[in-house]
């Protein structure tokens, strides 16, 4: 039995928590991009914390269901309607074998997250479901959805149990996001009108922002001119190659930053200015291109601050979900 | 030189989870093995809470969950496994030389490099004619001579899965140059053997890139479904600190090599070997006539 695949959506994956460890030979994590909207998805239809669901961006999938499941919409309000009757976000409901899932379109924030009772049961691959998709392997044979696939759908136990996730612990799409970064790495490379530029323009998400990286306009940033050390590139933005910190954020001839997301490119030759801290890397997920961001500057000790505050409230989000 | 070398490391977090370290600005051998030495010693300690070692061209980074370790501690344990490792002269690497076929001047990377003619510094001529020109060499048979003439050191492995970023184990002044294309194209053949600044790698997976294309290599280094021998154990072939030498074939003998491709045949000739960079840097002629033996011996 499984979930058939009426129209694929414009980039909808399967993913779970990520593939760690692999990192040191290029292949990155990958896993649901916001992983708290993930994690809520799976608890409001009783799987596993790391069953696989759908990460649905932009637009939405049309699935059919071929046996009785239990579903939970979360992430980026894109309305689920069950045969075309609207269903609520952020709360689990039943679907019948037969019945037709479909979504209207995204209204805000960037990624929708489905899942479905007993998980997307795809091949793990170095312990993960997920796809990643520069590597094509995991996830649907190795690639996105496409018309017509056939989701096998894993044992399912538990009964249904209405559950919804209390309004205070949905997330918020602010206009304008502040994304929190520490600092470090190569910054000492920018100037310091560069260093200055970067935490005083307001950001515009361009239209490349993908599983890979998200690309921004807004101003320029320049890097101190210098003759160039061995085995580095002849740009004063490129080092001699090195490993990408997830979250880094990397500025191609000074131009436009990128901030490197869960698929990431593992390394290479552009000079990496700072990170964003783990507690953010949620919220820029669900950003859309021409989204304003502003980033602020942490220290460590903000940095975990913010770490805690995310994991008391993941803690706060289990027990609300609990059965 | 040694002192030199670790006063220049540069340590910051890359956010709450990671750690990086830049050993040196510039690239050498020497500090790429203080990568490997440094990187080797930290896995051995087994430190509860690090989820991923990544060393890299001349800095390395660690992937850690701060739920575990705090990050002021394991700065700590790094600053102090640098110190042990020191300048890695005498550190034993057991690793393996690899010899890798290359169909130099090849026609799929040719017809890549002439759509792409517009993104090049030197239009007018093929990657390898521009790669010879600029290294003061007299022919493009010359310049696969001088590639293929010395092994190269897997100095990471990455950028995207797989990927060997190769550096050329020769004295400084023996090795070849060549900057990237002005802009990166949007496609390069997977397996094509590539080269920017004084880094050779191949690409493992088709797709953009930014280095000269030289030739091709029937032989695959990324196998997710693990159909070939060689990839029993892992999809990936390369680890970083591998010593490829590359060996030109023709056509015909690359046909063959991709017959036993399809046929599930194919395996790498490799051997395992013992690599000190002492004993290497006080010879280097000497010692990569060693390898060679060690690789085509018996």
């Amino acid at each position: 039995m499984a979930i058939k695949v009426i129209k694929p959506g414009l980039a909808t994956s399967i993913q779970d928590r990520g593939r760690w460890g692999y990192y040191h030979v290029g292949i990155p994590p990958s896993g649901a991009m916001d992983q708290y909207s993930f994690l809520a998805a799976n608890l409001l239809v009783g799987n596993d914390e790391n069953a696989a669901v759908l990460e649905c961006t932009y637009l939405g999938p049309e699935l059919e269901f071929q046996q009785n499941a239990v579903v939970a919409v979360t992430g980026a309000e894109m309305s689920p309607r069950l045969n075309g009757q609207e269903m609520p976000l952020w709360t689990s409901f039943e679907v019948r074998a037969g019945d037709r899932l479909s979504f209207d379109f995204l209204k805000r924030g960037a990624r929708t997250y489905v899942a479905v009772s007993g998980g997307i049961d795809v091949p793990i691959i170095l312990g993960s479901r997920s796809l990643y998709g520069l590597g094509a392997f995991g996830g649907f044979e190795g690639r996105n959805l496409q018309e017509g696939d056939l989701l096998p759908i894993g044992a399912n136990g538990s009964a249904f149990v209405e559950r919804s996730v209390p309004q205070d612990l949905r997330i918020a799409f602010p206009e304008l996001i502040e994304i929190r970064v520490m600092m470090g790495l190569y910054d000492y490379l920018l100037t310091e009108e560069g260093l200055k530029n970067f935490f005083e323009t307001t950001w515009t998400l361009t239209p490349v922002a993908d599983r890979i990286g998200f690309r921004y306009k807004g101003s320029e940033l320049r890097f101190i001119k210098r003759k160039q050390p061995f085995g580095a590139g002849s740009d004063p933005s490129n080092i001699v190659d090195a490993a990408y910190p997830i979250g880094s954020i990397q500025v191609p001839g000074g131009l436009e930053p990128i901030i490197l997301h869960r698929d990431a490119v593992s390394g290479g030759g552009y000079a990496m200015i700072g990170t964003v801290i783990s507690a953010d890397m949620d919220a820029v997920a669900q950003t859309q291109p021409n989204s304003k961001t502003r980033f602020i500057a942490v220290d460590l000790d903000q940095a975990l601050a913010a770490r805690q505050e995310r994991n008391q409230r993941i803690a706060r989000l289990r027990e609300a979900l609990a059965a | 030189m040694s002192e030199n070398a670790r006063s220049t490391a540069r340590y910051s977090y890359g956010g709450d989870e990671q750690i990086f370290v830049q050993l040196d600005e510039e690239m050498s051998l020497q500090a790429n093995f203080r990568a490997m030495a440094i990187a080797e010693l930290i896995r051995q300690r087994a430190i509860p809470g690090i989820v991923d070692v990544c060393p890299a061209n001349a800095s390395y980074q660690v992937l850690f969950d701060p739920d575990v370790i705090h990050p002021q501690d394991l700065m700590q344990e790094l600053q102090a496994i640098d110190n042990e490792v020191g300048d890695a002269m005498d550190f034993d690497l057991t690793t393996r030389i690899i010899e890798v076929p290359v169909y130099y001047n090849d026609p799929w990377t040719y017809e890549t490099l002439m759509r792409f003619r517009d993104r090049h510094q030197s239009p007018e001529t093929t990657d390898l004619e521009y790669a010879a020109r600029i290294n003061g060499l007299d022919s493009v048979e010359a310049f696969i001579e001088a590639h293929s003439g010395s092994p190269w050191f897997t100095s990471m492995v990455g950028f995207v899965a797989g990927l060997p970023f190769l550096f050329q184990m020769t004295p400084r002044e023996r090795q070849l140059e060549v900057p990237k294309y002005l802009r990166p194209r949007t496609d390069t053949p997977a397996l094509t053997i590539g080269h920017g600044g004084c880094f050779s790698c191949i690409y493992s997976v088709r797709g953009a890139g930014g280095y000269q294309m030289f030739g091709i290599t029937p032989a695959p280094i990324f196998d997710p479904e693990q159909r070939l021998p060689d990839f029993a154990d892992f999809m990936i072939f390369f680890n970083p600190g591998d010593i490829v030498k590359f060996r030109p074939i023709d056509r015909e003998e690359y046909d063959e090599y991709r017959a036993q491709v399809e046929d599930g045949a194919f395996r790498f000739h490799k051997r395992e070997v013992h690599f000190k960079l002492s004993e290497f840097l006080s010879d280097p002629d000497g010692y990569n006539r060693g390898l060679m033996e060690a690789l085509n011996g018996n």
